[in-house]
């Protein structure tokens, strides 16, 4: 059914899909596929975090081992320097969920503040042993085929498959947004333990989400690692990209379908932007800084929550159901 | 006789402190028993092990002829016992609908949850049917954290009832809500009962209201059950009046 939301959401996905076509600069073209890769990411994080209140701050565990396995599989296989290379994203998705497993199976023991720590002790765990395994190649990494495309067109191949990402992170979301499974997930979210008095199988359902989101991660990372050609250990599983995840979700609009993909889209290319023209590295860092503080202190909720409720007067509407609600039942009883 | 819901010889001890200490408790079916006592006796305690959320040190729980002592509150709600809290818990984020939805499937499995759709038709309308008995019908779409208390409760009965447990134990159904509305959640317990033969377990401090609904009443003092009885038995029990007003026996010491 075509409904004004939906027409809005094809819109705005074609507008991403054509815009290769029109900017054809390269500079462009890298700054947004990075935009595009990172909504992918964020959207399948915000799919477990977002829904179930689970703030993991270890994504980068999945982004890295998906990295790892590109880079390893094509040396090992000896994957030759073409399009074959793209066959390796889903295989680092896969790895990336049968990582998420055991990760889970330890830190989703625990609830809240100490579900964070745990998920930061063990991306850490994940960074030392690439930093110090043999077979990572340690802190100089791993060095993938060097694709021999064009310089021009070089963006292109990468923008699409970063585009197609969005679009599985998306309808992924959105599905599982509207299946009993996502409703359990927003009900631990909400209570837990009055979930599990309700018949909710929490720890399937929390274990299940958590190796879900793993996917979509897995495959930026190894999409990630093919389009640098070269991997480091610091940069792929680095600390700074958990960080950003959650705040690109928390700013759009965390646990909604919109949120991520709006915050992620505007962060990273605002970022990339100022990188690009203000080469001091650490410029975006003080504007992100100041721009979360203001989110979080006049719209908790993100931006997209926000702006809704404002468009619907949400609040007032609800006050007055209730206190005529209220009057009604009083009613009814004398 | 056999009861619908048995708690035998139950201990449970928090540190250095014996919650509970031997303590027994019958339901028989298609009833409203009454649980009473003193702040700190132990009730809350006793209902968290029955319904799973607390493992009892000693003591056996029995369901329906099974023994449920340590099943997690999961398996024990799929069994067919349903529970309130006595601060009422919804989920605060999601619609008053989604609140229901939740409870709607108590046996299904969890795989099933994740290829079927969050709700079909006739669980919509099981639930608006539902809402529409504890009289919040027309909330259904709004975020449950916006309910007022009162609202708050009876939407947790709602969505305890809707998944058609066999017994409700309800924690402290009267607490801080207004005359209207206790007199409100008694007639919707009593009909339930007449009609539906629903069995009841009720927590409640209010003693006007457990004396009315009850047919059975049990006493809980400092951790161990203390008498069981009929409303009447239970209101001339002289160690019922020494519990609550302050042991005589004490001062006998």
């Amino acid at each position: 059914m075509l409904t004004k939301a939906r027409i809005v959401w094809i819109g705005l996905f074609a507008l991403l899909a054509l815009f290769p076509l029109v900017v054809t600069t390269p500079t462009w073209t890298s700054i947004i596929m990075f935009a595009l890769m990172y909504m992918a990411i964020t959207t399948s994080w915000n799919m477990f975090s977002g829904y179930s209140g689970y703030v993991a701050l270890g994504a980068a565990c999945f982004f890295g081992t998906g990295a790892y396995t590109a880079a390893l599989l094509a040396k090992h296989w000896n994957v030759p320097a073409s399009g074959d290379l793209f066959w390796l994203i889903p295989l680092g998705g896969i790895l990336a969920m049968a990582v998420a497993l055991p990760i889970g199976l330890i830190a989703l023991r625990v609830r809240r503040h100490t579900f964070v720590v745990i998920t930061i002790a063990i991306f850490f765990v994940f960074q030392l042993s690439a930093i110090n395994a043999s077979f990572t190649g340690g802190t100089s990494g791993l060095q993938l085929p060097f694709l021999p495309w064009g310089f021009q067109d070089f963006n292109v191949p990468f923008y699409y498959l970063a585009f197609a990402m969005v679009v599985v992170a998306t309808l992924l979301s959105a599905w599982v947004r509207q299946t009993r499974f996502g409703l359990q997930l927003m009900a631990i979210r909400d209570d837990e333990d009055r979930a599990l008095g309700l018949g909710v199988r929490v720890w399937a359902v929390k274990l299940s989400g958590f190796v879900m989101s793993a996917f979509i991660i897995g495959c930026a990372g190894a999409l990630y690692a093919i389009y640098q050609g070269q991997i480091y250990p610091q940069f792929v599983f680095n600390p700074l990209f958990d960080i950003s995840v959650a705040l690109m979700a928390f700013l759009g609009g965390f646990g909604t379908l919109a949120g991520p993909l709006l915050g992620a889209f505007v962060l990273e290319t605002l970022q990339l932007w100022l990188t690009e023209n203000y080469s001091s590295g650490s410029l975006y860092l003080i504007i992100f800084g100041a721009l979360f503080l203001l989110v979080i202190i006049f719209m908790p909720q993100g931006v997209v929550v926000y702006v809704k409720d404002r468009v619907t007067k949400r609040e007032d509407r609800e006050r007055s159901m209730i206190a005529d609600n209220e009057a009604q039942i009083a009613g009814a009883a004398q | 006789m056999s009861f619908l819901l048995e708690a035998k010889g139950i201990s449970r001890a928090f540190g250095g402190v014996q919650a509970l200490n031997d303590c027994s408790l019958n339901v028989e079916k298609g009833s409203i028993a009454g649980l009473i006592g003193p702040n700190g006796s132990g009730k809350t305690t006793l209902f968290n092990v029955i319904t799973g959320y607390v493992r009892p040190d000693q003591g056996t729980v029995n369901f329906a002829g099974e023994d449920v002592t340590n099943a997690r509150p999961d398996e024990i709600f799929s069994k067919g016992v349903g529970r309130t809290f006595q601060l009422t818990r919804i989920f605060a984020r999601m619609s008053v609908l989604e609140n229901m939805l939740v409870a709607t499937q108590r046996d299904e499995s969890w795989l099933k949850g994740l290829t079927r759709s969050m709700s079909s038709a006739s669980e919509v309308d099981a639930a608006m049917d539902m809402l529409e008995f504890v009289g919040i019908a027309k909330l259904a779409q709004l975020q449950a954290g916006s309910l007022s208390y009162g609202q708050r409760k009876l939407l947790e009965l709602a969505y305890v009832l809707i998944a058609n447990p066999d017994v409700i134990l309800l924690d402290e159904p009267a607490g801080g809500v207004n005359l209207t509305l206790i007199n409100e959640i008694a007639s919707k317990i009593r009909l339930l009962n007449k009609e539906q033969k629903k069995t009841f377990l009720i927590v409640e401090h209010n003693m006007e209201f457990v004396m009315n609904l009850c047919d059975s009443v049990t006493v809980m003092n400092q951790g161990h059950t203390l008498m069981s009885g009929t409303p009447a038995e239970v209101r001339a029990d002289k160690r019922v009046l020494d519990a609550y007003l302050g042991g005589g026996e004490e001062e006998e010491n």
